[in-house]
Parts: structure tokens; C-alpha cells; sequence
């Protein structure tokens, strides 16, 4: 077992186009880092450069104390567990596990010994015979993560493991991941575009954008403290809104009215005229539905409901309103950035299942100020952000001049 | 349902019945000459079934195999057939894989090159090679019928077995190099077994090109060192050259065709389609 240092990492591809621009994550001995981001952003690339599969443009990987730049995968002792799998179609279960150990040169003995142990961890026993064809999706996986475990590997790294099982499967994956990696206590990586497994999995997770890491974090801290709007974005769902926002002392003027912030939020954004504020959906309330007690903290405005979704034990209700050009335009790049297509500017928001707000109303809404952030709309900085709370975040410690894109 | 699905059927069986009446007739025909006797044959004898008195048995098997021309000339066309097969499958494995898997400058040229000799009349170049293996003292030799027999297979082997190794996914090889296989071995323990079929299908027809030519054999080769059995069966002519000996042929060709029979038996139970399926999730 070993933690992995990467320094500088920059992948670039023929062409000059950097994948990976200038990464440095610092992975402990036994910790769970997911690498995040929507898709083209570098998190593959970089994983695939840990595991030796892809060569290092520049930086330092540092896998124990060695330095692995130019090993080949097969000396950086490093189990896989790819996207589609990989197992050999052509061995068995047993064979497919054992295949890491064969290659290693292990006695039939301690090949049987060590491959039982790890069919009887992931409950494989019965299938050892079978050749993957025969075996059904979540069976597979579990294939691929004993040929993971078997062999005493310094790091365990994940490719998007569990986004071809469906969405039951997946949950219960996702908590067998989880499981394996307390039980065994192994550095992992683990690279998803799911925030659930972002969220759940890691002890740390690392949000990349166009190959370059936003903020570096536990999943706690990324939630109350983005470090920008394109981390505040990508985490959460549904995702955090965006309005424009205008302050003025301890005011704050919202396209539905105006609400109050605390203020030592109001001190830092002093004079910054117009902003872009993030709400989480969650931070809203029906207003009726409040406690007395923790009515003060917040503001209420009236505004009118167009869609209303009831799933039961909550309820999303959609507020359309009107961006002026400047906050239009960093918000559609957000969205492309986050590859989504959001027609709308509008506001989601999250009410209490009991809420008996409908389609059409003239509703009075409660919203929890002290949870909201507000960003520079030029560069997209969360002006809010609680630095001692919100893990690394590489463009604010960097030099002034390093441009998001 | 019942009546369309019965008729269907029919339709099938019917259909499959004169393909096969079609392909095997001639088969049949050479079977049924090849027990016949030979007098029986130069008498007239235009049955299916030999005439009264004229059945003659194993005989002309007997005869064939008791020949020692024919029996060297079995030897030599399985020797020769075998090793160009091997020789052929081995090299375009290695090519198609390259050419599979790695970017390299004049890979097209590599391709076309392979075409255009695969499309070169074989007849134009006996001449040449006439003269150059008189020279270099390859003619009458197994190598001399090997070397160009693997040169006109390798094209259509190499064909083959690269769109084979294009389906294998990537993934297959790194993450064999990921479990600690050197990239020799992931070749050898993970994408060969993989390529199976294509491998199997490559040497069919390598071994069916060697084993039915008559050109080369005949061109090439002038005693029983070397030449194989399509050339050696056109100069069983028996005691009168003017008679040919029709049943004793029939015989020669019939035990020719087993071999064949043979290879194709126990390779295609290795061409199984789908070998691949369960590598990854598709």
C-alpha cells in the first residue's frame, strides 16, 4: 500500500491540446479520492496516466516513494477495474481472477488459495467455472474486482465501474465499493460523472474542468463551499440556482424581491454592484411551513409557481425570471461547461412534501440566506467562500493570473 | 401461424436439398467411378451404380495406395501444405496485429501492397519463378512450393486476421499490462485466444490454397521430391498412356479429398462465432 503524489501533472496530445493541465493531487495511504467532472474534462486521462497507460507529458507521479513516470504499468503494481470490465472472455471466472497471479509466477497452491478468498468476499463461489459470457452485468463487475483484489496492488483505481449497471444494481455496487475499500483499507481512485458515487464514496473528491482541478475537497465541503460557480453547479442536484443579485449593505435585490444576508457574507462582496447569487433548491421553503424558530435566519418573497412536481416526501417547484445580458451569458457558458442545455433561466426549488402549493399560485417563499453564495459573474469566484472549510482550491492559491479556461 | 410457418419449412428443405444435390453431384459421381472397375468404365458403364460385374470394390483403392508416386505424393502435399499453412498463419498474425494496433508511416502502402499481390495472376509469375529457382536451386524442392505458396496466402491471412484483431477491444491488452503481463504476453495469453476463429479461418484457406494448387505443382517440382498430389494425379497414366485409367484416378482423388475433409473437421470446431462475447459489456 502506498499514497500517490501527482505534481504538475500535464498531459498534452499531439496536437497540443492540453487533456490534463498542471494537476497536483496529494493522495494519503489508504484514502478514497474520486476524480469528477463532465465528460472531456481529463478525469479518465489522468487516471489512465497514474495507471501507466498513458504517457506523462510533464509533472511528477509519485506512487510510494518512487517516482513512476517511465515504468511500465506492469511494475507500478496498480490494480484496474476499466469501464467495460476487461475480463478475458476466453478463461473462466477462476482463471480471469487467478490471471494477475499466474503472470506473477504464484504455485497452484497459493493461487487457489488467494483467488477462493477473494471469490468468497464478493460471494463469486458459485460461478468460478463459468466463463464471462454467461454472467449477467453486476456478476461481471464483481469478476473484475476480484482480479482487482487478488493481487496485493499498492492502489485499487476505478474507471467509471458501476455506469453500465442499471440504476438498482449500481446502489448496491456502489455500497459494495465502499465496503471492500473500508475492509481492505487501499488507496483508491476512482474516476465517476456521478455525483452519487462522488458524494457518497469519497473522502476526498477532486472537481476537474477541461483537464484543469477546481477544487479539491470532502464532499461536505464542496456542497456549502464551492470554490466557484462551475463547482457549484456540477454539485448537487437538483442543481444549485443561480440569480442575478445586487447588493447593497446587508440587502440583496433578487429578481422575486429583495432578501437580507448575514453580514459578514454582506462585507465581502461591498461594492461589487451586480452579482450572480447560488441557492441550493433545499435552501428554499413554503413559507407557511416554517418553523417559528428558524423563520428569522432567512427572508420570504412572493413570487408565482409555473410547474410544480410532487415526488411525495418533497416537492420541486419551478420559477421562471428574467437574466440581464451579462449574467445570461456567464450562466449559458456554465451550462455548457456542465454539458447541459437549460432553455430557461429559472429557479428550482425544493419544498416540503406537505406543501400545498400549486401550479399557477401566487406563493409565498421562505429561503435560508445564510446558505447562499454569490459570485463575480466575469470570472465565476464564489466571493463567499469559507477558505478554512472548503478543502484546496487551486486557482485562489495559484498566481492571480491563471485563467480558468 | 401453422400453415405459413409448415410451408416456410418446405421451403427451406427444399431449397437446401437441390443446393446441396447441386455441390455434392459431382462428388458423388467421382465416388461411385472410384468403385467401379476399369474395364467396366471403358466398356460403358454411364450408371450411378456400377453395371452387373462391374463393382470392383476397394480394389482401386488398393491400387492407388499400393502406388509409390501417389503415396510420396500425399507425404509431400501434406508436408508442404502444413508448413506453408504455419509459416503463413504465424506471419500474418504478427503483421495483422501490427497493423491492427500501431500507427506507423506506409501502413496503407502495407495494405495495398498486400492487395495487389493477392490480385496478381499466379500464372505470369511461374515463368520467373521457373528460372530463378533453377538458378538458386530451390526447384524441385518442398521450399520452393512453400515460398510462393505463402506469399499469394499471406495477403488474404493478413486480411482477415487484422479485422479480427480490430474487433478485440483495447481494453483487453492494458488490462492485461495492468495485471503485470509484459506486452509478448498479453499478445500471446489474452489477444491469440481471442483471435482464434480469425486464426482458424486464415489457415483454411492458407491450407486450401496450398493444397489445391496444380500450378506451381506442376511447374516447379519434376520428380516425387517435391511434387504434391494435384500435379502427381496428372501423371497417373498406367500402363497405356492413350487409356487413361479413370477408376484409379477417381480413387487417387477421392483418398486426396480426405485430408481436406479432415483439416476442415477439426478446424472449424474452433472457428466459433461469438468467442468474444462477455469481454466487455456491448
Amino acid at each position: 500500500m502506498a499514497g500517490i503524489q501527482m505534481k504538475n501533472i500535464v498531459k498534452k496530445y499531439g496536437d497540443g491540446f492540453p487533456a490534463v493541465n498542471d494537476v497536483s493531487i496529494d493522495i494519503a495511504d489508504g484514502e478514497f479520492v474520486i476524480l469528477v467532472g463532465p465528460s472531456g474534462c481529463g478525469k479518465s486521462t489522468l487516471l489512465r496516466m497514474i495507471v501507466g497507460l498513458e504517457d506523462i507529458t510533464s509533472g511528477d507521479m509519485v506512487i510510494g516513494e518512487k517516482r513512476v513516470n517511465d515504468l511500465a504499468p506492469r511494475d507500478r503494481n496498480l490494480a484496474m477495474v476499466f469501464q467495460n470490465y476487461a475480463l478475458y472472455p476466453h478463461l473462466t471466472v477462476y482463471e480471469n481472477i487467478a490471471f494477475p497471479l499466474r503472470l506473477a509466477g504464484a504455485s497452484d497452491a497459493d493461487v487457489d488459495a488467494k483467488v477462493r478468498e477473494a471469490s468468497a468476499t464478493l460471494e463469486l463461489d458459485e460461478h468460478l467455472d463459468r466463463k464471462p459470457g454467461n454472467l449477467s452485468g453486476g456478476q461481471r463487475q464483481r469478476v473484475a474486482m476480484g482480479r482487482a483484489i487478488v493481487r496485493d496492488a499498492d492502489a485499487f483505481l476505478f474507471d467509471e465501474p458501476l455506469s453500465n449497471l442499471d440504476a438498482k444494481l449500481r446502489g448496491q455496487m456502489r455500497t459494495e465499493i465502499a465496503r471492500l475499500q473500508k475492509k481492505l483499507g487501499i488507496t483508491t481512485v476512482y474516476v465517476t460523472h456521478d455525483q452519487t458515487e462522488a458524494m457518497t464514496l469519497g473522502d476526498r473528491v477532486a472537481v476537474l474542468k477541461r483537464g484543469v482541478l477546481q477544487q479539491l475537497a470532502s464532499p461536505r465541503e464542496l456542497y456549502e463551499n464551492p470554490g466557484n460557480l462551475f463547482v457549484a453547479g456540477f454539485i448537487g442536484s437538483p442543481p444549485m440556482n443561480f440569480l442575478p443579485a445586487e447588493v447593497d449593505g446587508t440587502k440583496v435585490q433578487l429578481p422575486f424581491g429583495t432578501v437580507e444576508i448575514p453580514a459578514d457574507r454582506a462585507e465581502k462582496v461591498a461594492g461589487r454592484g451586480l452579482l450572480i447569487a447560488g441557492i441550493r433548491p433545499g435552501a428554499f421553503e413554503d413559507a407557511s411551513l416554517v418553523d417559528e424558530a428558524k423563520a428569522p435566519t432567512g427572508s420570504t418573497f412572493r413570487a408565482k409557481v409555473e410547474v410544480v412536481e410532487w415526488l411525495g416526501n418533497e416537492t420541486y417547484a419551478y420559477l421562471p425570471f428574467e437574466a440581464p445580458p451579462e449574467v445570461q451569458k456567464q450562466l449559458e457558458q456554465l451550462e455548457k461547461d456542465l454539458d447541459g442545455d437549460q432553455l430557461r433561466t429559472q429557479l428550482v426549488i425544493s419544498l416540503d412534501g406537505a406543501s400545498r402549493v400549486r401550479e399557477g399560485d401566487e406563493a409565498e417563499i421562505w429561503v435560508d440566506t445564510s446558505q447562499m453564495h454569490l459570485f463575480d459573474p466575469a470570472t465565476g469566484e464564489n466571493l463567499t467562500v469559507d477558505r478554512t472549510r472548503a478543502g484546496r482550491i487551486p486557482e485562489l492559491d495559484g498566481p492571480a493570473t491563471r485563467t480558468t479556461a | 401461424m401453422g400453415n405459413g410457418s409448415a410451408l416456410r419449412k418446405a421451403g427451406i428443405a427444399v431449397g437446401a436439398l437441390l443446393i446441396l444435390v447441386w455441390c455434392l453431384l459431382p462428388v458423388a459421381w467421382i465416388i461411385s467411378l472410384s468403385f467401379k472397375s476399369q474395364e467396366s468404365i471403358t466398356n460403358g458403364s454411364p450408371g450411378f451404380f456400377p453395371a452387373d460385374g462391374g463393382f470392383a470394390g476397394w480394389d482401386n483403392y488398393v491400387a492407388a495406395w499400393e502406388n509409390d508416386q501417389f503415396r510420396r505424393a500425399i507425404f509431400n502435399s501434406i508436408g508442404i501444405s502444413l508448413i506453408a499453412t504455419l509459416l503463413s498463419v504465424i506471419v500474418a498474425t504478427l503483421a495483422a496485429y501490427a497493423i491492427a494496433r500501431l500507427e506507423f508511416k506506409g501502413k496503407k502502402l502495407v495494405l495495398t501492397t498486400a492487395l495487389a499481390i493477392a490480385m496478381f495472376p499466379v500464372v505470369s509469375l511461374v515463368g520467373p519463378l521457373f528460372d530463378l529457382w533453377r538458378a538458386i536451386g530451390l526447384y524441385d524442392t518442398w521450399p520452393g512450393l512453400i515460398i510462393p505458396y505463402m506469399s499469394f496466402t499471406l495477403p488474404l491471412a493478413i486480411w482477415t486476421l487484422s479485422a479480427f484483431f480490430r474487433e478485440i477491444p483495447w481494453e483487453m491488452e492494458q488490462a492485461a499490462q495492468v495485471d503485470g503481463a509484459t506486452s509478448w504476453q498479453a499478445f500471446r495469453k489474452v489477444i491469440v485466444p481471442l483471435a482464434a476463429p480469425g486464426v482458424f479461418t486464415a489457415a483454411i484457406l492458407t491450407f486450401f490454397f496450398a493444397w489445391n494448387d496444380f500450378v506451381f505443382g506442376i511447374s516447379l517440382t519434376s520428380t516425387e521430391a517435391a511434387r504434391p498430389i494435384p500435379a502427381s494425379l496428372s501423371f497417373f497414366v498406367g500402363a497405356d498412356p492413350f487409356n487413361r485409367p479413370a477408376s484409379l484416378l477417381a480413387a487417387g482423388a477421392v483418398i486426396a479429398t480426405i485430408p481436406i475433409i479432415v483439416i476442415v473437421l477439426v478446424f472449424q470446431r474452433k472457428i466459433v462465432a461469438g468467442l468474444t462475447s462477455g469481454a466487455v459489456k456491448g
